[in-house]
């Protein structure tokens, strides 16, 4: 079991409100992941669903039981460091046991687990070393180990990629989603990196200031963001916003369209640009337009996009692609869209 | 060949470094010469430096007058029973200091140093005027508690700026794996921070044993350590340098044998944990 409710939660840190009151039901068994920018209040959420922080106000229930002020050790839940945290005077073996001897597990079944975690995380080669010894993947794996062993109800990670370099930090992704449905164990995900997101979640906690703008899946955000915010920060590379003149009986004041919507025409389309610089991924071209009036675009066109630097352009997209939002960002329903 | 800058200025930084050890070291090296001199030619006017009468006549003479490994022994258990007391008091403190901070926490730290910017005299009255209510006065216990309370400002202060040192994450994993506070200090914590640990017992041994106003003022003869031996021999029958330069060798050498071979541990304890 691992059901976490957060009600009204709240955290100050002297004067400053960091958490505005949060409402959350993370379901027994979902993966689901807090995104936002830096600084936005993630990690103190989830230090305070660990225990780990003092929640200021509200309650935090597991599996139907008040936990607000239970300690850490008592809360069944296990964490992933960012810094993988790692106890550099015990070897890998230790480390992974250390939880279990603090259970009073009896020797025979923590050899047991430890040999079980070993296989799973491919650890076997380095039980004997000291967690300085090892390579950042390995600390994780070692970190993560420590983690399944205790059979958590829930699993708390806090940025365990960044400090991973791009190739292992794809692998290490696959990984954790290859373990969380061999697991079926509630697993809470923070980044800052919405890419992560969007490949591993069940569910996205969209975090902004304190609040959460969105909780939704990773499709609902894309299709359906209630707001500017959640519309910018989901889908890469970034949704294209462009300012709109106030028209009476319309709150319209700004419209976006993402790039991968976003289309060259031959006829006068909605917007005219001259193209800027080209970024070639050979699967795909990313095309910054310069559009004057509006300021630059983002166009995703295919790997052979035939188009150069200065050529000029007019461009369009979909009507029921071009998203509206009023002055205070809210998403309003779609309407037609003729240019400014 | 030409001398290079950077050659020069090392000759003349070593140069320095042995001018100012010598003038540091100059009256240690005199007390013990002068512990191998006879009275006579200790308070010569025209003294010698190496040229007189080599005798261990007053080693002979203080070992015979006073009971000295009573009070190597007074010295050893008031020394190291203070700093273990005072780690024992001061790891906690230090715990709390360094990872459960408060707005306070840095004013409580500057005032318990501050405790140690006042003359100690200011308390003398009230610490012996309890000592001698508790029937404390020239007993080790007594020096023990005072020694522990002398240093214990150090001591917190030290063993904070090394556990500042253990990353946080570190101690919050092991209360994810289910350790209590103490669990948490135990397994974790004194591990990291042992070489800080050892560095802080170290350093407060050595501070304790060299410690001579209270334990002149709060002993007599039964729980007298090695400072009040030494002078014992500057007061009741007049000055004996000699003997006086015996007696304060013989309580400097332990001590010394102790700092020679935990030189490594005490630099590091000293630069506050600024050498990794
Ligand atoms: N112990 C603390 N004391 C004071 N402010 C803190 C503390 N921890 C975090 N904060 C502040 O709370 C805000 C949110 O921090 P954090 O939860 O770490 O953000 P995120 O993980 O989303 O990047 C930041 O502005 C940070 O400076
Ligand atoms: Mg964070």
């Amino acid at each position: 079991m691992g059901s976490i409710t957060l009600k009204q939660v709240t955290k100050t840190f002297g004067d400053v409100n960091v958490i505005k009151p949060i409402d959350l039901q993370i379901h027994d068994g979902e993966f689901i992941v807090f995104v936002g920018p830096s600084g936005c209040g993630k990690s103190t959420l989830l230090r305070m669903i660990a225990g780990l922080e003092d929640t200021t106000s509200g309650n935090i229930d597991i599996d139907g039981q008040d936990a607000t002020n239970t300690p850490p050790a008592k809360r069944g839940l296990a964490m992933v460091f960012q810094s993988y945290a790692l106890y550099p005077h015990m070897s890998v073996r230790n480390n992974i046991a250390f939880p279990l001897k603090r259970a009073k597990m009896p020797p025979a079944e923590i050899e047991a687990k430890i040999a079980s975690a070993a296989k799973i995380l491919n650890l076997g080669d380095y039980l004997d070393r000291k967690p300085g010894q090892l390579s950042g993947g390995q600390r994780q794996r070692v970190a993560i180990g420590r983690a399944i062993v205790r059979q958590p109800s829930a699993f708390l990670f806090d940025e365990p990629l960044s400090n991973l370099d791009a190739s292992l930090r794809v692998n290490m992704r696959l990984e954790i989603s290859e373990l969380h449905k061999t697991l079926d164990t509630t697993m809470i995900y923070v980044t800052h990196d919405q890419v992560e997101a969007m490949t591993m979640a069940d569910r996205i906690a969209v975090f902004n200031a304190g609040v959460i703008e969105q909780v939704g899946t990773p499709l609902e955000l894309y299709q359906t963001p209630i707001n500017r915010f959640v519309a910018g920060f989901i889908g890469s590379p970034k949704m294209n916003f462009i300012e709109v003149e106030a028209v009476d009986g319309d709150p319209t004041s700004c419209v976006g369209v993402r790039p991968e919507h976003l289309k060259v025409t031959q006829d006068k389309g909605l917007w005219t640009g001259k193209v800027g610089v080209i970024e070639h991924l050979g699967s795909e071209t990313f095309l910054h337009i310069h559009v004057d009036g509006v300021g630059p675009l983002t166009l995703k066109a295919d790997g052979d996009c035939p188009l150069k630097y200065g050529d000029d352009v007019n461009l369009t997209a979909p009507q029921n692609k071009i998203m509206h939002f009023d002055a205070a960002g809210k998403t309003l329903p779609a309407t037609p869209f003729s240019g400014n | 060949m030409a001398m290079n800058n950077s050659n020069k200025s090392k000759i003349i930084y070593t140069a320095l470094a042995w001018g100012i050890s010598g003038m540091i070291f100059f009256p240690i090296l005199w007390t013990l010469l002068t512990s191998f001199k006879t009275e006579a030619e200790a308070i010569s006017a025209n003294p010698s430096l190496f040229m007189f009468d080599w005798t261990l006549e007053n080693y002979s003479d203080v070992l015979a007058r006073s009971p000295y490994f009573n009070h190597f022994w007074n010295s050893v258990v008031i020394s190291i029973g203070s700093s273990l007391l005072g780690l024992v008091i001061a790891i906690p403190a230090a715990w709390s200091m360094a990872f459960v901070q408060t707005k306070r926490t840095k004013h409580l730290l500057m005032w318990m140093l501050s405790t140690k910017m006042l003359p100690p005299v200011g308390v003398l009255i009230p610490i012996y005027l309890m000592f001698r209510d508790f029937s404390l006065l020239d007993t080790k216990l007594g020096l023990v508690i005072v020694m522990t309370l002398v240093n214990l400002p150090i001591m917190v202060w030290m063993l904070y700026t090394y556990f500042r040192e253990i990353p946080h994450e570190i101690l919050e994993a092991s209360r994810m794996d289910g350790c209590s506070i103490a669990e948490e200090i135990f397994h974790v914590l004194l591990p990291l921070a042992l070489p800080g640990i050892a560095s802080t017992l170290l350093l407060n041994v050595i501070l304790a044993w060299n410690e001579a106003f209270w334990t002149l003022i709060l002993t007599a003869a039964n729980a007298a350590p090695l400072t009040a031996f030494i002078a014992s021999y500057s007061s009741p029958e007049g000055l004996f340098y000699a003997k006086l330069s015996a007696a304060s060798v013989m309580a400097i050498v332990p001590i010394l044998i102790l700092g020679w071979f935990s030189q490594k541990q005490l630099v590091r304890g000293l630069s506050f944990g600024a050498v990794k």
